[in-house]
């Protein structure tokens, strides 16, 4: 019995020491995917290029928030990723040694802004898998209503005469004054500042200041040095953060616990008319249960901070999620990449799975303007983005130095709306986190 | 028959020793002289000697304030989680009806993973707390408690089955003894049970001690470190070092070197303490 069991234990041992071996046939493609909503598209696309080319997609996908890590550890196998996913600047600077340069390439030709990809000196490194566009989502149904009310005590008419942030907290706390009359709990949603769900904060809402300062200093960002910043639009920043605060559906005290779902549900179920996010909370308004909200009535507002010339202003669009690859896997593996990313958004059948099943707004020319999406606020983004006299801002928060900081900014974001932290604490901890993790 | 066992032992060790070697010697060797690299795979790590060491006390306060917290944090859930586990232990022996149902009750919290007592005892917390206005990140102190409070809910009810089990130990002819010799019930408690379950003390101080010191999970779901780092443990702290920022896996890595090191030298203190006390029957 003894000897039966020692036999197994040493068959086991063995047996371990060799799986993770083999797979690795000539025609399977890996690719590490980092976005979990795009699982299931990525896979009905690696069925469709199976069918079509004969060729497989591997598609791995990391658990939400844990790429770096699989990254990490996948990248070291022998069988390691080909076709990987960078989220900017940031992750071009740890993956430097992975990246291959992608000048070349056919994608890389029909790319509609080269500024959209990640490049450093000559080199290509990383090319954009969509554009995304973020803003102040509101609810026309409700804004409608208020402009309806012969007592308010704005002037404007319309939506379109909202341009400046003079315009929006004139408008938003005279809102709230009529909030009853509304029928809403307050004018925006939760500011949503629980740690891991701050990202519209610390993130989003605190790309405009750096805009707004690299355009004064003429910074440019593509130049990845930039250790220190100044925070000098940080009036700004507060002056719309505390409009959030004040004319919202939730006690700033509570905000601590608030998720974005919640934030979207609020939004979704008409409890409040405008909320800040971008054009992927479409499936998260939409799958709502009992939401009131007609989507011919969302529309996208630009986020005005009080800038000078922010009436030309337009949404912020950008991306995070960049294709690499590999540069240490072979040739021909790396040849394998490039075809596939060429056949996705250049063949018929792989721009419609780009269009109808990723749901991106894909920055190729390649796609025509009836191919754009279908939802209403990537239609938004993508009339934002074509409208004359208009200035799309980047999102230059890819160079915001680590998530390291990111979150201490949101915890200090969070302590300052709880009435526990000075304004002028926060400002210097984002000028100190932000010169600690640069370096 | 003894020469050839002596000279070909080794070999029946094999297996195992492989087996050790793979899954523990190894990769904690890699893990320390990862500390003393810089990296961002295994793979490619660079030496850099003490760097990453100095780095821990250069870079922020963090490490040191995660420290301080976990320490407090610590002494407060060792004494009360024993202190409470032993009470119960003692009414759970006294043949009081209904005791297995209670013995099992107690020890069901044990059965749950620690994320999501975390999640559940964050909507606990938060809805007491929302009656007052605020919420769990308001202030450091509301995280301090609800961590303690929910140490003490999940390791109470295993603390006290090793307790149950030292106490059932005990002959009951020294309780009789020393109840015909005149001593009450605190005399017999201090005298006689206390010096008898010093191996059960010894057992559940050090499952509290390093339980409490290594937390992460509870620490994870429950605070995530809000307000600021204020409630962030050492294990917590490490593994933001490790992910949270580029370039800084071999500060991370050194924390974890470090953390070790803690851990070890308080477990081995406390055994010594607590083993000098204990006693033959």
């Amino acid at each position: 019995m003894k000897k039966i069991l020692a036999i197994t234990l040493i068959c086991l041992v063995l047996l371990g020491s060799m799986v993770g071996c083999s797979r690795n046939d000539e025609n399977t493609l890996y690719f590490l995917n980092f976005k979990p909503e795009s699982a299931a598209a990525y896979n009905k696309i690696a069925a469709k290029y199976k069918e079509e080319t004969g060729k497989t997609l591997r598609v791995v996908t990391a658990a939400s928030g844990t790429y770096e890590q699989t990254l990490k550890s996948e990248i070291s196998k022998s069988d390691a990723p080909v076709l990987f996913q960078l989220n900017g600047v940031i992750g071009y600077n740890a993956w430097k040694d992975y990246c291959k340069d992608l000048s070349d390439t056919e994608i890389y030709k029909h790319l509609s802004d080269p500024q959209l990809a990640i490049s450093s000196g000559e080199g290509v490194y990383g090319i954009p898998a969509v554009v995304e566009g973020y803003g102040i989502i509101y609810n026309k149904e409700i804004t409608d209503r208020y402009f309806a009310l012969t007592n308010r005590a704005t002037k404007y008419a319309s939506m379109d005469e909202i341009r400046s942030f003079e315009a929006l907290s004139a408008m938003v706390r005279d809102m709230t004054a009529h909030k009853d009359e509304l029928g809403i709990r307050g004018v925006f949603a939760a500011t949503s500042l629980k740690s891991g769900e701050d990202w519209r904060f610390q993130t989003h809402l605190a790309n405009l200041p750096i805009y707004y300062e690299f355009e004064k200093g003429n910074i440019d960002i593509s130049r990845d040095d930039i250790s220190e910043v100044d925070f000098s639009y940080n009036t700004h920043y507060k002056q719309l953060f505390d409009l959030y605060l004040n004319n919202s559906t939730t006690d700033p005290k509570l905000l601590g616990s608030k998720q974005v779902a919640d934030s979207m549900a609020e939004f979704a179920l008409g409890q409040c008319a405008m909320v800040q996010n971008g054009n992927w909370a479409w499936s998260q308004i939409q799958g709502v249960n009992g939401n009131t909200v007609k989507s011919e009535n969302i529309k996208f507002l630009p986020i005005y901070i009080g800038a000078e010339g922010e009436n030309t202003q337009g949404l912020c669009v950008g991306t995070e999620n960049y294709f690499a690859i590999n540069a240490k896997a072979t040739p021909e593996k790396q040849k394998l990449a490039e075809d596939f990313l060429a056949w996705l958004y250049t063949s018929e059948s792989g721009k419609d799975l780009v269009t109808n099943e990723l749901g991106f707004i894909a920055p190729y020319d390649t796609f025509e303007e009836d191919e754009a999406p279908s939802d209403p606020l990537g239609k938004e983004v993508y009339e934002w983005m074509n409208k004359d006299g208009v200035n799309t801002v980047p999102w230059v928060f890819s160079i915001f130095p680590s998530q390291n900081f990111k979150s201490d900014f949101g915890a200090a974001l969070l302590q300052y709306a709880q009435g526990n932290k000075e304004w002028s604490e926060v400002v210097s901890l984002f000028k100190t986190r932000w010169k600690e993790e640069s370096a | 028959m003894q020469k050839s066992l002596r000279k070909y032992g080794w070999l029946f060790l094999l297996p195992t020793l492989i087996a050790f070697l793979i899954a523990f010697v190894i990769p904690f060797l890699a893990g320390v002289w990862l500390s003393f690299t810089e990296f961002t795979t295994v793979t490619n790590a660079k030496f850099v000697g003490l760097d990453n060491y100095i780095r821990i006390f250069t870079d922020n306060r963090d490490f040191l304030n995660a420290f301080w917290f976990t320490v407090k944090f610590t002494v407060v859930s060792v004494v009360s989680v024993n202190l409470l586990a032993f009470i119960l232990a003692l009414l759970l022996t006294k043949g009081l009806r209904g005791t297995n149902f209670f013995r099992t009750a107690f020890f069901m919290p044990n059965l749950i993973g620690g994320i999501v007592l975390g999640y559940i005892w964050q909507l606990i917390i938060n809805g007491v707390l929302s009656g007052m206005g605020v919420d769990l990140t308001y202030r450091a102190e509301y995280g301090f408690w609800g961590l303690v409070v929910l140490m003490n809910w999940q390791m109470i009810g295993y603390m006290m089955i090793i307790y149950v089990a030292g106490l059932q130990n005990i002959p009951s002819e020294l309780h009789e003894v020393a109840a015909i010799d005149g001593a009450g019930g605190f005399a017999t408690l201090r005298h006689i049970t206390l010096p008898l379950v010093m191996p059960s003390i010894t057992i559940c101080t050090f499952l509290t001690l390093s339980n409490s010191f290594k937390m992460f999970d509870q620490n994870y779901a429950l605070t995530g470190g809000a307000p600021g780092k204020e409630t962030q443990m050492l294990a917590l702290d490490i593994y933001n070092t490790f992910y949270g920022s580029v370039g800084n896996e071999g500060v991370g890595q050194a924390k974890a070197v470090l953390f070790f090191v803690l851990v070890a030298l308080v477990a081995l203190i406390q055994l010594r303490i607590t083993r000098a006390r204990e006693v033959e029957t």
